[in-house]
């Protein structure tokens, strides 16, 4: 199987080669459309299809990285790949989204359709090259080239203000790359090694991880994003086509934390501790305060935008809460955000597509028209208030545990998040689905087609299965995690 | 078959139904939908009292039946299982029972909505997730449960979506219950941190280890037991409405009237009482959390019962009468009688039931009237109904003659209840005489709302019959002028009562004779009459009597010091005299109001004295949570949207950096008002880095 994460990583890169040798130059044409979204679709299916394989032959108990690949490659700097019991689930989560995005992006997209698919495999193939790369250079080169397909779907095929959305993004993601740039610098002037297993057991000095650890932090925690660096999100959300927005919220988000558990922590494991009430205050406000902007929003994009920031406040608190139960849920709360909130960002395409505004004012009522999906915005709603029984409850509760035992206070004010996440979701729905239909502009309004249940299909299934079952999740990530910490009370001496 | 097997069907038939009637209720139709969803609800029903037959009269003994696994990390090990002892037992009769009877109630009642596959579908969802609750032997089933009767109790309050009375009504339940579930949540923490464990077994087996003990808690030690008890409490006073949580239960009463009866009388409401008795080990090392549950429970019981002197709506008189009640059933639990609180938990499920079922036999007959002021003499056209409610008003009001031991249900719980509360007050005073006191003045009370109900609805001259001539406006217009209308979006008003229905069901409008309801809605409730009458009686040595022990086979814990049952069965004679004697002057006052002297109520009404005004206005709780809670979480959310996040986050960050906002040809004039805001950033830095502080001081 050596060999099959190289084949994951650019089989979608293969499938964009395709489509431009086929289109590359052409004047764009119905057919030659239909074409770079089929290779497209199919492309996506096919990395689907070895990633589910990859996670089957995936041993479980295996703490360590499995399917590493190691070639030399120019200057003492290596071609690493490997996952682990933590990667794995988030090359399967970008394999599983990315042909749902292609999907949704069938009808929605209509404007240089071939430089659209283009992009989007990129995406796919950068992103998880960001999730098996073990070396750091590679890593880091992953994950800087990751942004520019982002970056080009949000200014290409964005709404009204999608250069000032494209550029905050930019503008912030810049600060990160900076310090992380120069902190991967150091990191391999110092230990001599750029191979992430080696540098997960070289002891860096204790004010050089503190150094590097808030390096680190400035990039991830603009990823996550964090209080207060999070205001490119709802720009960047509300300008970016569907598709882009279930990538950026499903994927790109992820990339923040999967950083604070493969660097931050076993990297800078004294750094990691000293910082832990700075990411837990801001874990906290992140949860109270955009919870509370979200129930402002009179966009609906907008208002998921920000619960997303709010439950990647769980995400962050849990990681560092260094507790089992609490980075566990952390990275199922990952998973589940994934599904969950680009699931939202998919029933805010069916309205948009059918109408082209994202105001909840021009909607209500919908229910009457749309019974069908009116039931699935349900489903993604309950999922978002994190309601037992979908996939959003187990991670909630988990993290709350975990960072209980770290910080009273801090699970205090993150708990209030269940109220308020009630507060904003609850009176969104209501808003959108129920009450009278009273604009008229909505009375011939139609319910999703086949193309778009089946879109969705994947979704529920998946909301419910991991709400019932986390233990889907939790038997692939525990040897990991397991290593991870007992790694990290050595190094911390607890 | 075995238990086992008899208890996955009487769980998983409901959900079966839900499912069948929620996913393809369109294909098979309304019908096919009603019967498989009433069919297996009946099933569960009559297999539960096979169970529990077997469970009383035969030898069963407790098991838990694990299903599969749901979260196992670290020692974080929850399983769905089943578990079954004395409490679940009961609890398995009361839900399904009184579910199977509202499926088919509803037969009737919701004979005209075109949703009905919907409706059927929701009422067995419903059934499954509270059948979840009860069975549940670890805290994250029982949390799956808890929530999960809520998301049904907030898709039936708001039944009729196109009501937007109904949506905020369904909101505010669903948002005043996460207030709760707060509470809740991190008392679930707290548990798992203590024991190192969230399955009931484990933590029951080591509360003696726990007991005594102190726990860090945001920067404080507390007694260990008690603020886990206290925080699982909060959960349990969102849940069962209790003061302070309880502004959700009136506005419920928007849903349809059998939901009412199933969801806000009988079942969901009493899962706060189930929790604090199943948790009764833990209640036993918590003095304090006791206390308060005491204490909660009987200002709960006075206060709805104060409000429910002056609502004119049918559905809220008895909402808040089931507030008042489910108070009775805290402070019994608080001062020990854990069984009296289940025994009054089994009886008023059927009374209730049977109050809400009746009312809304009235409204249907009545063509969706709900104001009793629009009623009155009703006896003579729905005779059936009259009858089954006057048996469920002396059940509520606890008749019965103490010398003889004979009443109506209530009277053996209630009574129960308040000779508990008397022997607590006897042995230790404090917080149980105030128990005790409120017990008595809350009978007095609960006799008055309830026999006012009984004669506005049912005696004294018609007032239906001039219906044209004082149209909806002038009743919307004296009905409702009351103070704070400001704060209209909470749906605290009843005014759009009158309207939904009729949409829904075209009835006749030019037909307003009162009529009878069908058989499909009178058979049901004459089925609970049955138990309004007899649950007591029949189930007195068992609950509370000389065969509790064997009866709750050790689900009900009480402390060797604990001997409140035993000593509420020596109460004096004018401790069994008086709740007859309170309720006796409550009925007499209600009679000289509303028969004697009628017009008195509506005269009292209409001066709009001080007191009546605080009463009918419910205290004023919703105004004060509109101009705190509600105002302040829209304000705090304007204030960091558009000060925190863009003018001073952005102001600084992106648009800050000049030349960019420029270059994006966006507003100009920010680099005067840039000092400003760089100001502000400096401070928002100080205020992220003395949290940062406090939470590294505070690490505990």
């Amino acid at each position: 199987m050596t060999g099959i994460l190289s084949l994951i990583t650019f089989a979608p890169a293969i499938g964009a080669a395709l489509i431009l040798a086929l289109r590359a130059g052409r004047p764009a044409s119905p057919q030659g459309d239909d074409l770079a979204r089929w290779i497209a679709f199919g492309t996506s299916l096919v990395t689907l299809g070895l990633s589910v394989l990859l996670t089957l032959r995936f041993d479980n108990a295996n703490p360590g990285f499995q399917f590493v690949e190691d070639i030399p490659w120019f200057a003492g700097l290596h071609y690493r790949m490997g996952v682990d019991g933590i990667s794995v689930l988030f090359v399967l989560l970008t394999a599983f989204l990315t042909p749902i995005c292609i999907a949704a992006s069938w009808k929605s997209v209509e404007n240089r359709v071939t430089s659209y698919m283009v992009a989007f495999l990129l995406l796919e193939a950068l992103v998880i090259g960001v999730f098996c790369a073990l070396d750091l250079v590679l890593f880091y080169v992953f994950f800087e080239f990751g942004l520019a397909p982002m970056f080009l779907i949000i200014g290409i095929w964005g709404g009204k203000r999608r250069v000032y959305a494209a550029f905050k993004f930019f503008l912030y993601t810049l600060l990160g790359s900076v310090l992380m740039l120069a902190a991967v610098l150091a990191m391999i002037g110092a230990s001599g090694t750029s191979s992430i297993p080696d540098l997960m057991a070289f002891r860096f000095e204790p004010w050089m991880q503190t150094w590097l650890w808030l390096a680190f932090f400035a990039s991830f925690a603009v990823k996550m994003p964090m209080w207060p660096v999070h205001t490119w999100l709802p720009d960047a959300h509300v300008e970016a086509p569907t598709a882009g927005s279930v990538i950026l919220a499903g994927i790109l988000l992820k990339m923040g934390g999967y950083g604070f558990l493969r660097f931050s922590l076993p990297m800078f494991p004294d750094a990691s501790q000293a910082f832990a009430p700075l990411v837990f205050a801001l874990s906290a406000i992140a949860i109270v305060y955009t919870s509370l902007v979200a129930f402002r929003q009179t966009d609906i994009k907008k208002l998921i935008a920000y619960s997303s920031v709010a439950h990647m406040g769980f995400v962050t608190m849990g990681i560092f809460s260094f507790d089992v139960v609490g980075v566990q849920g952390a990275i199922f709360q990952m998973l589940s955000h994934g599904i969950i909130s680009g699931a939202l960002f998919l029933c805010v395409g069916v309205v948009y597509d059918r109408m082209h505004t994202r105001e909840i004012a021009f909607y209500g009522g919908l229910v009457k028209r749309m019974p069908v999906y009116a039931a699935i915005f349900l489903l993604f709603t309950m999922g978002n208030v994190g309601l037992p029984g979908t996939s959003g409850f187990v991670g909630e509760i988990m993290t709350l545990t975990g960072v209980y035992f770290s910080s009273t206070w801090t699970a205090l004010a993150a708990t209030t998040g269940v109220i308020l996440s009630a507060v904003y979701a609850l009176t969104l729905y209501r808003r959108v689905i129920f009450g009278e239909m009273t604009n008229p502009a909505l009375a011939d309004i139609t319910d999703v087609n086949l193309r778009e249940i089946l879109i969705f299909a994947p979704l529920v299934v998946a909301t419910l299965w991991l709400g019932f079952q986390p233990g889907l999740v939790f038997n692939i990530t525990a040897s990991s995690v397991d290593g991870l910490l007992d790694a990290f009370r050595t190094a911390v001496g607890k | 078959m075995t238990a086992e097997a008899l208890l996955l069907l009487i769980v998983f038939g409901p959900l079966a139904g839900a499912i069948i009637a929620g996913l393809f209720g369109a294909r098979i139709g309304a019908l096919a939908s009603q019967a498989i969803t009433t069919g297996l609800l009946v099933l569960s029903a009559v297999l539960s009292w096979v169970v529990f037959a077997q469970w009383t009269w035969g030898d069963l003994e407790p098991f838990t039946l694990t299903l599969a696994p749901f979260i196992h990390v670290g020692e974080f090990i929850s399983n769905w299982a089943i578990r079954f002892d004395g409490l679940s037992a009961v609890m398995l009769v009361v839900v399904t029972s009184v579910s199977a009877l509202v499926h088919i109630y509803s037969w009737g009642y919701m004979a005209e909505d075109p949703s009905r596959p919907r409706f059927f579908a929701y009422l067995s969802l419903f059934t499954f997730a509270m059948l979840a609750l009860v069975t549940a032997a670890d805290f994250m089933q029982l949390f799956f449960g808890w929530e999960g009767v809520g998301l049904a109790s907030y898709l039936l309050i708001g039944f009729w979506h196109h009501k937007d009375s109904a949506n905020a009504a369904s909101i505010k339940a669903f948002v005043v219950n996460r207030v709760g579930d707060f509470g809740f949540a991190l008392g679930i923490m707290t548990v798992f941190w203590m024991f190192g464990s969230i399955q009931f077994a484990e933590v029951f087996a080591n509360i003696d280890e726990i007991a005594g003990s102190t726990w860090r808690f945001i920067g404080y030690d507390w007694s260990a037991l008690d603020l886990a008890a206290g925080l699982l409490f909060i959960g349990a006073m969102g849940k069962s409405a209790q003061f302070f949580l309880h502004t959700w239960l009136p506005d419920a009463m928007e849903g349809p009237t059998p939901v009412s009866a199933l969801i806000h009388a009988a079942t969901m409401v009493t899962a706060g009482v189930y929790m604090v008795c199943l948790l009764s080990p833990m209640f036993e090392a918590a003095p304090v959390a006791r206390d308060i549950v005491t204490v909660i429970g009987a200002v709960t019981a006075l206060f709805a019962a104060t409000v429910g002197l002056a609502q004119n709506d049918i559905k809220r008189v008895i909402a808040y009468s089931t507030c008042s009640q489910l108070g009775y059933m805290f402070f019994a639990a608080g001062v020990g009688a854990y069984q009296a609180a289940m025994f009054h938990l089994f009886t008023h499920a059927f009374f209730k039931a049977l109050l809400f079922l009746g009312a809304g036999s009235v409204i249907h007959g009545m063509h969706h009237e709900q104001d009793m002021r629009r009623m009155g003499g009703l006896w003579r056209y729905l005779p059936v109904t009259y009858a089954v409610m006057t048996i469920g008003t002396l059940a509520i009001t606890g008749f019965g003659i103490p010398s003889l031991g004979l009443g109506l249900a209530g009277f053996y719980s209630k009574d129960m209840i308040i000779e508990s509360a008397w022997a607590a007050a006897v042995s230790h005073g404090g917080v149980a005489a105030f128990a005790f006191f409120v017990s008595l003045l809350a009978a007095g009370l609960t006799a008055f709302y309830s026999w006012r109900l009984a004669f506005m609805t049912f005696h004294g001259t018609p007032k239906w019959a001039g219906e044209g001539a004082h149209g909806h406006d002038d009743h919307a217009h004296d009905g409702h002028a009351h103070v704070g209308h400001a704060a209209a979006s909470h749906a605290h008003d009843v005014s759009a009562h009158d309207d939904h229905a009729h949409d829904d069901h075209g009835h006749g409008h030019g037909a307003h004779t009162p009529h009878e309801s069908p058989a499909s809605m009178l058979a049901p409730i004459l089925l609970l009459a049955v138990g309004a009458i007899a649950a007591g009686y029949a189930f007195k040595k068992q609950f509370v009597g000389d065969y509790q022990e064997a009866f709750w086979g050790g689900a009900i814990y009480n402390a060797p010091t604990n001997t409140v049952l035993e000593q509420a069965h020596h109460a004096p004679a004018w401790v069994l005299w008086a709740p007859l004697a309170v309720s006796a002057i409550g009925f007499a006052a209600a009679w000289y109001v509303y028969i004697a002297r009628e017009g008195m109520g509506a005269r009292i009404a209409a001066r709009r004295g001080l007191l009546w005004s605080f009463l009918y206005n419910k205290w004023f709780f919703d105004e004060l949570y509109q101009a705190t809670f509600v105002r302040a979480t829209k304000l705090l959310g304007d204030l960091f949207w558009k000060v925190g996040d863009q003018k001073i986050i952005d102001g600084l960050g992106p648009d800050g950096v000049s030349g960019v906002s420029y270059a994006l040809g966006r507003r100009t004039g920010r680099l005067q008002t840039g000092f400003l805001y760089h100001y502000a950033f400096v401070m928002l830095l100080g205020v992220a880095g003395l949290l940062t502080f406090a939470l590294w001081a505070w690490r505990a």
